[in-house]
């Protein structure tokens, strides 16, 4: 026995040796993408987007658990297969320091600035190629329309004409018809930190436990009793829509897109809610990255390069209904998705009380902590049902002390601070 | 080969497997969770236990655990039985109970939510049969209860196949003598059961507890499927530490927990179905 | 596959003879029937669903009954590269049944002919194992096997999986061996046959449908594990890490007939197998 377990031993560490060499072998780029993650987006992808790079791609998209645990273990061992990152601006923060310098590339393209210093991570290199960005707008069902109360503009809603428009909608059909992404794989916490906040207390952290932060929780209770209760089962808020369960929703444009595509006519768009403060929205930006160990790195600052030209972000348009970073005219024959959120987007940005939320900068990898702060939040006032004030106030604490440890002076829209960012 | 050697052999290469490929990276996890920046902490128990989840987690855990395990006991020792009593189409029988054995949790997930779901299979027949006016919400935050039931439902539709396979295996090396002579005397079917067929069945019987309990406190994936973040359980906390908060601490402290209760669970078994030394019977 | 034509089956099925009367019949046999589609339905609706169109997935009320509109199923269909998946993982599943088999039969069947200093640690190591989550194990793993070259090998994943698999291995083969009287053996010694002659004469025909309900199980698990796969494959994905990883974040359609392309598979193998669960029964019988 003894010696047939050092038989397998040795033969197991042949064979993988034989192995590896070949694997090593062929010049493909590995893309590790937690984004366009929907397989009929991965599908996309690969066939729409990337078949035209001038190389060969391996287009692998994962969930939050490998994508992370892959990506943490060939940095730790320092080699590894990946070639490029795709990911959101909140998970590359995570990894400042492994990321290559990308300044030094010609991408032949203008990028807008603002995106560029999200890019640089709060240093002096460009950490990651800012790669295609997106927002969170509402959806409705047309017959929701019936019920829009006389002398309402979808277009310049306010939260308590929503909460009151609900309202009407749960008594005439009889159940709450409102829907909100607060499942597992839900966006909610940019809700709280890019649209509830900021449009009530004009702030995402220095104000969080203010009387107006209070105001905007009390008006989200008073939403929420319209609101469809399987709400905590959501992830996608398409699929909710296309079936009725819910007839107006609140998610990412990317969520929503299905809807639009499947049934063109009976979905429209319109830009979220205002507060007191203005209509908060806050941008989602997506990222390219390559480690410093990418084992071929002339091959990956290729398609990082190809990833940024004009025709790959259109078709990266189509495929996953996220927008270009670059400034580039739009063609006519967009899908419907991507014509109906793009309008609702261009409304909400350049309404008039629009109220841009950055994106979390300087959190480092206590950007899902950060996170966790206003989900909490939430599922103990909303779903537990406590005290606002008194929930408010722990939460703060949990807020100060990553925000603390991260170091993380103040971003839009609140006041640059010097230091740590305040909370009052 | 002397006799006192012969165990230590048969053990060595199931020994020196688990200490490459699972008690070097465990031990380094396991460190992880008592690492500070000093040395020695219990910082990050400290924190795990201070988390408002921590408490309702570990509950839920235990309380799906203390209800599937011993349902899917009962089910699987009938369905054991029906098999081995079958003369005629055991195995087309034995292959549809072995189904699910084929099924990820993924999948179960899946296919019990197409159910449960407001506009899913039973809210189809409910409505259909005019039972119900309209669609009833059964996965609503508000019906923990429900969400609790589905969850319990799926998890014992999916594994329960795994305890039979095992308890069948066990009834069939039972040697047929035993119960010729139990009804010798008479003995009921039910009689044979209890005092032939259970008896003997201890070491089956303990395997499939220690084996199907540990899972238990493993459950996520239908968990998540059907309850969303409405049902915190131990594992999901743990993935949520480890992926979301990339805290690899306190990741490391809640799998500790659930390798702890299983330990504790597995000692129990083994004490209370003790098996007779060299299986003397 | 449906279920009304199975139940109808059973029915047509011989009633089984028994002691019990008339009563105890009907209830055996309804028992069975109602056993029976406790596993099909829900799977029956797994491919009602596969084989609906989009709208009808999501639509309200649902018939119950296929439309049998193949969109999503050639979507999976068209996927490139989705025979080499099937290969590895059927290579990955195959050598993790081999591997936990051969290092676990031996172990479950010291343990349960021994008596040994050291026993119950061994068996709490075991447990360990499975009671450990293996997305934390992954990382540790992952470098090992991208320092040693065992990264992105159909044989890395395998001993992976063979971790997750062996508790089931040495345990259950543990509870098989326990189960048969040792005086068996012993007779077989005084009729001239060594240890080695008298296992394999007398005990491995008896246990081995146990071993192979055991090793389907190994390969089963194997063949449904995503993690793991997902990490430490790239270039040779199995079909898990490759179709089925982003299932929960893909439209409900798309969701369904993944599911079954997870699902199908493995049934196919379980019934492929489904005689070997039996196959020494008549000996067993004795």
């Amino acid at each position: 026995m003894k010696a047939s377990a050092r038989y397998l031993i040795s033969t197991a560490f042949g064979l993988s040796l034989t192995l590896g060499v070949t694997a090593g072998a062929g010049a493909q780029v590995l893309f590790w993408s937690n984004q366009a993650a929907p397989i009929e987006e991965t599908q996309a992808m690969r066939e729409q987007v990337l078949a035209g790079f001038d190389g060969q791609v391996d287009f692998q998209t994962q969930e939050p658990g490998p994508f992370l645990t892959r990506l943490d273990a060939e940095l730790e061992a320092g080699s590894g297969a990946i070639g490029v990152v795709g990911a959101l601006h909140g998970e590359l923060s995570n990894y400042t320091e492994s990321w290559m310098d990308l300044s030094g590339l010609d991408l032949g393209v203008t990028v807008g600035p603002a995106l560029l210093e999200l890019g640089r991570l709060g240093t002096d290199e460009l950490k990651y190629l800012p790669w295609m960005q997106a927002s969170y707008v509402m959806a409705a069902n047309v017959q929701a329309l019936e019920y829009l109360p006389e002398g309402y503009d979808l277009d310049a809603l306010t939260y308590d004409q929503l909460v009151e428009w609900m309202e009407i909608l749960a008594t005439e059909t009889g159940s709450p018809k409102f829907g909100f992404p607060a499942g597992p794989q839900g966006l909610k916490h940019r809700f709280f930190q890019g649209f509830l906040l900021p449009s009530y207390a004009g702030s995402t952290v220095t104000k969080f436990r203010s009387a107006e932060a209070v105001a905007g929780w009390e008006m989200f209770r008073e939403l929420w009793q319209h609101t469809n209760p399987a709400s905590t089962n959501y992830g996608f808020m398409q699929e909710p829509l296309l079936s009725g369960d819910v007839w107006v929703a609140f998610d990412h444009v990317a969520r929503l897109g299905d809807a639009f595509n499947q049934r063109p006519d009976d979905f429209l768009a319109f830009p979220a809610p205002a507060g007191p403060m203005g209509r908060g929205f806050m941008p989602v930006l997506a990222g390219i990255a390559i480690p410093q160990g990418a084992p071929n790195p002339e091959e990956s600052q290729a398609l990082a390069i190809y990833m940024m030209q004009p025709e790959t972000q259109v078709a990266t348009l189509r495929a996953t209904n996220f927008f270009p970073t670059i400034d580039i005219d739009l063609p006519d024959d967009l899908p419907n998705s991507a014509q109906a959120l793009g309008a609702a987007i261009t409304t909400m940005t350049g309404s008039d009380d629009a109220l841009p939320a950055l994106l979390p900068i300087g959190l480092g990898d206590l950007g899902g902590q950060f996170n966790q702060v206003y989900v909490d939040a939430f599922e103990r006032i909303i779903l537990a049902n406590q005290d606002i004030a008194q929930v408010l106030d722990d939460q703060a604490n949990a807020l100060r002390d990553v925000i603390d440890r991260a170091g993380a002076p103040c971003w839009a829209p609140d006041a640059p601070s010097e230091g740590p960012c305040p909370i009052e | 080969m002397t006799n006192k050697a012969l165990p230590y052999l048969l053990l060595t290469p199931a020994i020196l497997f688990l200490l490459v490929f699972f008690l070097y990276p465990f031990v380094q996890i396991a460190v992880l969770a008592f690492a500070g920046p000093e040395g020695f902490t219990l910082s990050h128990f400290q924190r795990m236990t201070s988390h408002w989840k921590f408490g309702t987690a570990l509950a839920n855990t235990l309380i799906l655990t203390a209800i599937i395990v011993p349902v899917q006991l009962a089910l699987a020792l009938s369905m054991a039985s029906i098999v081995t009593r079958l003369k005629t189409g055991r195995s087309t029988i034995l292959y549809i109970f072995a189904i699910p054995l084929g099924l990820s949790d993924l999948a179960a997930g899946i296919i019990w939510l197409a159910i449960f779901e407001q506009s899913g299979f039973l809210n189809s027949l409910l409505v259909g049969l005019g039972l119900v006016e309209r669609p009833v919400l059964f996965l609503g935050y508000q019906n923990i209860g429900w969400i609790f039931a589905a969850v319990i439902i799926a998890e014992i539709w999916r594994a329960t196949a795994i305890m039979m396979v095992i308890l069948v295996s066990g009834m069939g090396i039972i040697p047929k003598e035993y119960y010729e002579a139990a009804e010798v005397f008479g003995a009921s079917r039910w009689q044979r059961f209890r005092k032939v067929t259970l008896p003997m069945l201890r070491p089956s019987l303990q395997t499939a507890l220690i084996l199907r309990t540990i899972a238990a406190f493993e459950v996520f994936a239908v968990v998540v499927a059907l309850g969303g973040t409405t049902l915190p359980v131990l594992m999901g906390e743990t993935y949520q530490w480890q992926f979301s908060l990339r805290d690899r601490s306190v990741a490391a402290s809640y799998a500790l927990v659930i390798l702890a209760i299983s330990i504790a669970a597995t000692l129990v078994f083994l004490r209370l179905l003790r098996v007779p030394k060299e299986a003397k019977i | 596959m449906s279920s009304a034509p199975v139940a109808a089956n059973i029915e047509d099925r011989p009633r089984p003879v028994g002691d019990a009367g008339r009563a105890g019949q009907f209830v055996f046999v309804a028992a069975i029937i109602l056993l029976c589609a406790w596993i099909l339905v829900p799977l029956y609706l797994l491919f009602v669903n596969t084989l609906s169109s989009p709208a009808e997935v999501t639509g309200f009320p649902k018939s119950g009954l296929p439309s049998f509109s193949m969109g999503s199923v050639q979507f999976f269909l068209s996927f490139s590269g989705v025979g080499q998946a099937l290969w590895n993982s059927l290579l990955v599943a195959v050598l993790t049944m081999v591997f936990s088999i051969l290092l676990g039969a031996p172990a479950g069947y010291a343990l349960s002919r021994f008596e040994f200093p050291g026993k119950e640690i061994f068996r709490l190591l075991v447990v360990m194992t499975r009671a450990f989550p293996l997305p934390l194990l992954a990382l540790p793993l992952a470098v090992m096997f991208i320092r040693t070259g065992l990264d992105d090998t159909a044989l890395g994943l395998a001993l992976v999986h063979t971790v997750l698999a062996l508790p089931f291995a040495v345990l259950i083969t543990f509870s098989l061996f326990a189960g048969i009287p040792v005086e068996l053996e012993e007779a077989a010694w005084t009729l001239g046959c060594n240890r080695l002659q008298a296992f394999i004469k007398v005990i491995l025909p008896l246990v081995l449908p146990g071993i192979v309900a055991s090793a389907v199980f190994a390969f089963t698990i194997s063949w449904n594990e995503v993690f793991a796969a997902s990490v430490l494959t790239i270039e040779n994905r199995t079909l898990t890490a490759f179709l089925v990883q982003n299932l929960n974040v893909s439209p409900l359609h798309l969701k369904f007939a993944g599911g079954t392309a997870l699902v199908l598979p493995a049934l196919i193998f379980i019934f492929a197998v489904r005689k070997y669960l039996f196959a020494m029964w008549g000996i067993a019988n004795r």
